[in-house]
């Protein structure tokens, strides 16, 4: 066994589209990607609309071409169209030719994996039972809700056994339901051994599913890690919960709690921590919890997209 | 060869489960109103009436499916992006145009094939038995395949680089000034400069020459049609179909999609 590989690597990815009448001005949608997802790892993409995502996404798969920097999957470059069976990939928002049924499309797409067509059935009946389509595999596209489109897109997606599973925003468009269903699925993508790879503008699925996140602003990747591990770089302070009945005297502490009933709840920082609890011990109030207050993956994004504005606007001024 | 012959299989599917061969409908309409019609007329030129409305309808309708269906291959599925999820399988993408190519060719041999028998049957409601030379409007309905299938082409390679709406146009375009092709290399200076007259003769051998495909005068009055000229026109069909084809390919495999 050698090191572990990394399952996609992207280096240097850029790509700038022409924009204005005579497309003489260059638009850049991403700038100097580079970055790595490990084999079995579940990586979530994240970034507001807008940031990168899709065009990352469809850069790896060669639905567009980009204007530097290569990318490799499972070690074979994208421009290999045999790397090709060893991935699937759910589009942004799905729509499959809407004359065919369920079982139609999947049986389309498994032939250009070269299944045999004994497989090709057993595989294909397989896919729709996993999404739960098994009961409507008879009726035509058009007449599918978004979240069925969803599950098509899901099961010819995953077809094929894949190593590596690309997938565009998967919960986009679902109902909660629909959003549970799709984080099984991922997670048993995950225990199947799999590498997914799924963009998201929702964080807390990224945080419920992901190894790894990697977070993307106006083209350029701004940092990645372990959901736990981006958010701790930025924790602050202590949150102390408790109960105190009667007087209390003159706690100075209860200036700055939040009340609901007999409960309070405290903010402040670490330092101050051990005194406050001597405090509330000798006013005779009961501990409930002491947690670390960690910034939500959220406000971290918050942040990264503020900082992004911000240098935008400056940008602006300073070319007017 | 089996990704080109399962998109083409799935583009014959689509265009029946849309709906277009109900053409024949209104085909087969046309022909019973063309026989009542001639059978009210003097005698002698019923064969001549029926044959070439029933060529002519063919043919037109064919080159309206060809036109907008043709440019609808491509262009319907990059808008609705339905290719997307198959261009992420080990395909390539000429081999995704060749099988949208073939597929709208099957479609229209089935179409054509289908509108050939009503004009036989038609004709047999007027003057039965048919006789021997009947057999010639085979060979004008042949013709008109290879000519739409030369139009699919052109719109499959306009389609790849333009929109819809001008893909259409630039489509048409060509297949009128095609019909002009010929006049062209013969036209005579008037008052046109040699650079000129130059120019105008290169570009009408650069444009696909339908008079190729055009032997109706002979059939309808049911003259024979030289087997050589057959050959010439279905190779002369196929090499432009191959270049125009190549050509589509070169455009596609670099465009970005949206």
């Amino acid at each position: 066994m050698g090191m572990p590989q990394d399952a996609i690597e992207i280096e240097n990815l850029s790509k700038e589209y022409p924009h204005g009448f005579l497309h003489l001005k260059r638009k850049k949608s991403l700038e100097n990607l580079t970055m790595r997802v490990e084999d079995g790892e579940v990586f979530g993409f994240l970034g507001p609309n807008g940031a990168g995502k899709s065009t990352t996404i469809k850069l790896l798969m060669r639905l567009i071409f980009p204007s530097a920097g290569t990318a490799r999957i499972l070690g074979k470059s994208i421009d290999d169209i045999s790397m090709h069976n060893s991935i699937g990939y759910l589009p942004e928002q799905p729509y499959f030719y809407d004359y065919l049924t369920a079982y139609e499309v999947l049986d389309y797409f498994a032939r250009f994996h070269g299944l045999p067509a004994g497989d090709r059935a057993a595989r294909v009946q397989a896919m729709l039972k996993k999404v739960g389509l098994d009961t409507a595999k008879k009726i035509q596209l058009r007449k599918y809700s978004k979240g069925m489109l969803q599950r098509v897109g899901l099961a010819q997606a995953i077809l094929h056994d894949p190593r590596v599973v690309v997938l565009d925003e998967p919960m986009s468009g679902l109902d909660p339901l629909g959003r549970r269903e799709v984080r099984d699925i991922i997670l048993e993508l995950k225990r199947e051994g799999r590498t997914v790879l799924f963009s998201t503008h929702v964080l807390s699925d990224a945080e419920m599913l992901c190894d790894r996140v990697g977070v993307i602003v106006g083209g350029r990747l701004r940092g990645t890690g372990a959901p736990g591990e981006l958010v701790d770089v930025k924790a602050q302070g202590m949150e102390i919960l408790f109960e105190l009945y009667g007087a209390a005297g003159n706690l100075p502490l209860l200036a700055q709690a939040t009340r609901t009933g007999e409960r309070y709840r405290v903010q402040l920082p670490e330092t101050e921590l051990y005194q406050a609890l001597d405090s509330l011990k000798a006013a005779g109030a009961r501990i409930l919890s002491v947690a670390q207050i960690k910034p939500t993956l959220e406000e971290y994004f918050m942040h990264l997209v503020e900082a992004d504005r911000a240098q935008a606007s400056a940008v602006e001024v300073s070319g007017k | 060869m089996m990704n080109i012959q399962t998109v083409a299989a799935n583009t014959f599917r689509e265009a029946v489960r849309d709906r277009v061969l109900y053409n024949l409908v209104f085909f087969a309409l046309l022909m019973m109103g063309g026989a009542i019609l001639v059978g009210q007329i003097s005698i002698g030129i019923q064969q001549d009436v029926i044959v070439s409305l029933g060529l002519t309808a063919i043919s037109v309708i064919g080159i309206f499916i060809s036109i907008f269906l043709g440019v609808a291959l491509v262009s319907r599925e990059m808008d609705k992006r339905t290719l997307y999820a198959l261009l992420a399988k080990p395909v390539r993408r000429w081999e995704f145009l060749l099988g949208k190519f073939f597929g709208l060719v099957m479609t229209l041999s089935v179409n054509t094939a289908a509108m050939a028998a009503g004009l036989y049957i038609a004709l047999w409601t007027v003057k039965h038995p048919l006789m021997k030379s009947d057999a010639y409007i085979l060979v004008a309905v042949y013709l008109i395949l290879l000519k739409l299938a030369l139009i699919v082409a052109l719109a499959l390679l306009f389609s790849c680089f333009t929109t819809p709406f001008l893909a259409i146009l630039f489509t048409a375009g060509m297949y009128v000034a095609g019909l002009f092709a010929a006049d062209l290399r013969t036209v005579h200076g008037v008052g046109l400069d040699p650079s000129a007259l130059g120019f105008v003769r290169g570009i009408s051998y650069l444009l696909p020459n339908f008079q190729n495909f055009d032997v109706m005068g002979a059939v309808v009055h049911g003259r024979g049609v030289p087997f050589v000229l057959v050959w010439q026109a279905t190779l002369y069909a196929i090499l432009y179909i191959a270049i125009v084809l190549m050509g589509a390919a070169v455009v596609f495999s670099r465009r970005n999609l949206k």
